[in-house]
Parts: C-alpha cells; sequence; structure tokens
C-alpha cells in the first residue's frame, strides 16, 4: 500500500562524532539516549568535555548522567525540550554540531527547530532509535497526530481515515495522510499495526 | 549543443577602477532589456580576436535588477592566455562583444542566517552584486576584503562607503594587514555561510581552515575560475561526429573542438559546473584532468573528462562526441 521510493523520506543515516567540530549538541529523546551512548564506547569520552546533552525520557537518565558531560538538562517534556534546543541554538556559534537521536517524530520536530535558526538539514547528524511511529499531518484537515502506529488510521481531528504515506514534511515534521476511501466510505480495509 | 542564448551587445563605457582593473559596461545591440540575475551570476563573453574565437567567463557586478546593462570587471593578467589582454589593449567604445545568458553558479543559501564574503583581489566581483541584493533585501553579511596594495584594490572605498566599516573591513598585503580568518570563523552565529573568492591559495586555505573549525560543508562555498591550462599538442578523434582535430598549445579541447565546427555543451568553461563532461572511447597518453568537478574515482577511471579545462598528454583521444 506504501508507495516505495519516495524521495522526501527522511534517511537517518547514523551517529559519528565530528572530529572537527569546537562544541556537540546532543538532543535526545528515550532510546535516543542509547545512540550516544554507543558512540561514547566506540570512540571514546574525550568529545564529552564540550558536550552539552539535552535528553528527554523515563530511562537512561542515570547512565547519561554517569558520562561526565559538559552540560546534562533533562526536560519534563518534549516541547519544553524544543524550547530550550531553540534557545540554545539562536546563541550557538558555527563549529557546534547538532545531533539528534529519538524516534522521527522527534528528530523531526527538533530538525524544524534547527532549520527555522538557518541550519542545512544537510549537516544535522540524526539516529533513528525506539519506536517507528510515525507523525502524520491529514493532508484534509491539516490536524496533526503524533505517534500513529496504524496503517490506515483515523484522523484524531476530522475523524477520516487516512493512508500514511512516505511522502515527508521537512516544514511540518510530519508524513502526510491521505483520505483512503473517498470514493466509498467505510470501504477502507481494517488497520493493521505497521509502524510498531 | 549549448544552452545558451547568446546576446550581441556594445560596450558602452570602459572606466579604469583600478591599477590594472576595468570595468565595461555592456548594452544590448538591439536596445532591449538585458535579462535579471541574482548574486553570483556570470556571464561568458566571446570575443572574436582576428581569427580566434575566445570565450572567457565574468562575473556580473552590476546590481541584479538591473536591466539596462550588464558591467564586468577585468583584471589584465601577465600570464593569461590572451583574454583579459584583449579586453584591455584593444576593445574601446563602441565595439561590439556577444555575452551569454547569467548563469549562476556561485549563489547565496538564502536560508543562512548570516553571509561572510571572503575576496581576494578581482576576486570581489561576484560579491558586489551579491552585497547589493543583501542590501535590499534585508540580509545580515559582511565582508573581509584582501588586496595587494589600495591601489591595485577595486572598489574598496565604494563598498566601504556604501556599507559602512562594521560591514566591510579590507585588509593589505604592503601593509602588513591579513585576513584573521581563524578568529572571524570563530565567532559566527550558528546558520552562517562562507563565501570565498579569489586566488586558489587564499580559496584552499579559507576552506581548509572553515573544514577544521567544525564548519559543516554546506555552509562553505566557493567560485574558482579555472583558466585552461597550456600543453603539447595532441590529436582528438570526434567519433560521433567523425572528424578529427588538433587541439593546439594555448587551445583547450572545447576551444579546438568549436573551432572545428562541433557544438559541444559548456556551461562555466572553467572546469566548475559539469556541463561539459565527456564520455572517453579510447586514448593513447596520460590524462590531464585539470577540473574540480569530477570525483577522483571519476578521474582515475579514464572514462570521463571536462573538455573545457583538462587535457592529454599523448598522442590521440577518441571523444563520444
Amino acid at each position: 500500500m506504501l508507495v516505495q521510493g519516495i524521495k522526501s523520506r527522511p534517511v537517518y543515516t547514523g551517529f559519528a562524532i565530528d572530529e572537527n567540530a569546537q562544541r556537540h549538541l546532543f538532543a535526545l529523546e528515550g532510546e535516543g539516549a542509547r545512540a550516544l551512548l554507543d558512540q561514547v564506547k566506540k570512540v571514546g569520552k574525550e568529545f564529552l568535555a564540550v558536550s552539552e546533552i539535552l535528553h528527554v525520557g523515563e530511562a537512561h537518565g542515570k547512565e547519561l548522567a554517569a558520562l561526565g558531560a559538559d552540560i546534562l538538562w533533562s526536560a519534563p517534556t518534549t516541547p519544553v525540550l524544543l524550547n530550550r534546543l531553540r534557545q540554545n541554538l539562536i546563541n550557538a556559534r558555527m563549529g557546534t554540531r547538532l545531533y539528534l537521536s529519538g524516534t522521527e517524530g522527534f528528530i523531526g520536530q527538533a530538525m524544524k527547530v534547527a532549520l527555522e535558526q538557518g541550519i542545512d538539514f544537510g549537516s544535522i547528524v540524526t539516529e533513528h532509535r525506539g519506536s517507528e511511529a510515525r507523525r502524520v499531518q491529514c493532508v484534509h484537515c491539516k490536524g496533526i497526530t503524533d505517534n500513529v502506529t496504524t496503517q490506515p488510521f483515523t484522523c484524531s481531528h476530522c475523524g477520516l481515515t487516512l493512508l500514511v504515506r512516505d511522502h515527508y514534511s521537512r516544514r511540518l515534521a510530519a508524513f502526510q495522510g491521505v483520505c483512503i476511501d473517498a470514493e466509498e466510505p467505510g470501504s477502507a480495509p481494517p488497520p493493521e499495526v505497521r509502524f510498531p | 549543443m549549448t544552452i545558451n542564448t547568446e546576446m550581441p551587445v556594445h560596450v558602452a563605457a570602459i572606466t579604469k577602477v583600478a591599477d590594472s582593473v576595468k570595468r565595461f559596461r555592456l548594452e544590448r545591440v538591439d536596445g532591449g532589456v538585458m535579462p535579471v540575475f541574482s548574486g553570483g551570476a556570470h556571464v561568458v563573453v566571446a570575443m572574436q580576436d582576428g581569427k580566434l574565437l575566445r570565450h572567457n567567463p565574468y562575473s556580473l557586478m552590476s546590481r541584479p535588477g538591473d536591466t539596462s546593462a550588464f558591467e564586468i570587471s577585468v583584471l589584465r593578467v601577465e600570464s593569461s592566455r590572451g583574454g583579459s589582454h584583449f579586453l584591455h589593449d584593444k576593445i574601446s567604445v563602441g565595439d561590439t562583444l556577444t555575452v551569454s545568458q547569467p548563469i549562476n553558479l556561485f549563489p547565496f543559501d538564502h536560508r543562512g542566517r548570516k553571509h561572510l564574503f571572503f575576496a581576494g583581489g578581482i576576486g570581489i566581483t561576484p560579491f558586489i552584486a551579491m552585497m547589493a541584493q543583501m542590501a535590499q533585501e534585508g540580509r545580515n553579511f559582511e565582508l573581509h576584503y584582501a588586496m595587494r596594495t589600495r591601489s591595485h584594490g577595486a572598489y574598496w572605498q565604494e563598498l566601504a562607503e556604501r556599507y559602512g566599516p562594521s560591514r566591510v573591513k579590507i585588509y593589505c598585503d604592503v601593509e602588513n594587514l591579513f585576513i584573521p580568518v581563524d578568529e572571524i570563523l570563530a565567532r559566527q552565529p550558528l546558520g552562517t555561510h562562507m563565501y570565498v573568492c579569489g586566488p586558489a591559495g587564499m580559496i584552499d586555505a579559507v576552506l581548509g581552515k572553515g573544514k577544521a573549525l567544525g564548519w559543516p560543508r554546506q555552509n562553505l562555498h566557493f567560485e574558482r575560475f579555472l583558466a585552461p591550462p597550456t600543453g603539447k599538442p595532441f590529436e582528438a578523434v570526434l567519433q560521433r561526429s567523425g572528424k578529427t582535430i588538433t587541439v593546439g598549445e594555448h587551445q583547450s579541447m572545447l576551444e579546438a573542438i568549436e573551432a572545428a565546427g562541433v557544438d559541444a555543451p559548456y556551461l562555466c568553461r572553467g572546469g566548475a559546473c559539469g556541463q561539459c563532461e565527456t564520455n572517453i572511447v579510447s586514448c593513447t597518453g596520460e590524462l590531464l584532468h585539470n577540473d574540480i568537478y569530477l570525483e577522483p574515482a571519476d578521474k582515475a577511471s579514464g572514462k570521463k573528462i571536462m573538455i573545457c579545462v583538462s587535457r592529454l598528454k599523448g598522442e590521440t583521444i577518441t571523444l563520444d562526441i
């Protein structure tokens, strides 16, 4: 049902520490903490002295604290983390490298904040960790729903049955959901968990 | 096949702006309006120098929205193949030249929060148009302009007056003033883009410092026009056209192909844009890749060549053209 090969579908190439960066800024959600912990295992702790970690999520808080990074800050919720990230980027200088890890919805929203500060998406280092749930915009009512796991899914705003496409908007940080049974309402197949 | 629609122009004014630098104002022969362009664009000027047809790229330095004329500034290069000598010594007001449509291989990134320009000598020209456009659009920019002596540098007084001393910084070799690239790069807000145009050594040095200070490659921009290097003559077989030509000592393959009446694709004629990428059928000798477009693997494969600046050191090359 998903059309393959849609170019806008984001690709997450995985963390690799930029040796030339003067400062490293990490925004990590949930299992995204493991992307950083794995890098420390791989390349050592040296870069942590010039690293700032913004973290949200129940798990892995203690492991992150044990790293002894220059700054570690835990946010109560994702929107609070994004506010701090925005302020951080406004004040940051060139030579700061941004790393994002967590679910696609989190990476997308954090990247949206970075794009608004004039940062090129190609220069942001990303690694997908945790759930495959998607953040979806209903193209009909424009409502956005977080953590969509099924295909099709019922729009939480207008109630239409939507096909979740690979078609992605960096500006909205959301995949696009299109009505699947417009010609014959009620003919949509039952939802299946496709983004666990 | 060229994708350019060339326009005959006459030289409306020639102004000496610095030691060895002249500005040429070019208006359309048919009285029509010039196309608008974006800051950083260049045109290829075609010059009939005796029997030789020269094509040289020059950055446009008039205001991007000004459709009354194009203006270019030309440095008389002592060691040049002759294009700048021809414009300086043989062209006078009223003469006719041909220019291509504007081409921009050095555009600025509209998403940037700030734009930092590093100019060396005549490398100032693309930035003059960029700054005019940015000033109008209310963008944040800063120019660092290096020159040998103040009398060698073109336009620095005008630029300093127009944009003020906080946005225009001048550095002069003879006064022992050099651009403190490291310090400048270290204090820029995140989202800054950097652009460099000037001598090859300066471009490499500035880009190298950017990389070493953790600037992402997406934020580093440069323009480098390469004049086709000279070399020993060799033979080129144009397989599809069924012609065999000799590429002379002071000629590029592209120029020799054009002289033989074969229409080959090109845009920048400086090894940067990739338009003239040509497949090699076979060759005897060593390929001298002078472009900055092909990937190292492509160069090593021996299957591709940029005919505007690269040559053969050997006898014969057969091209799929």
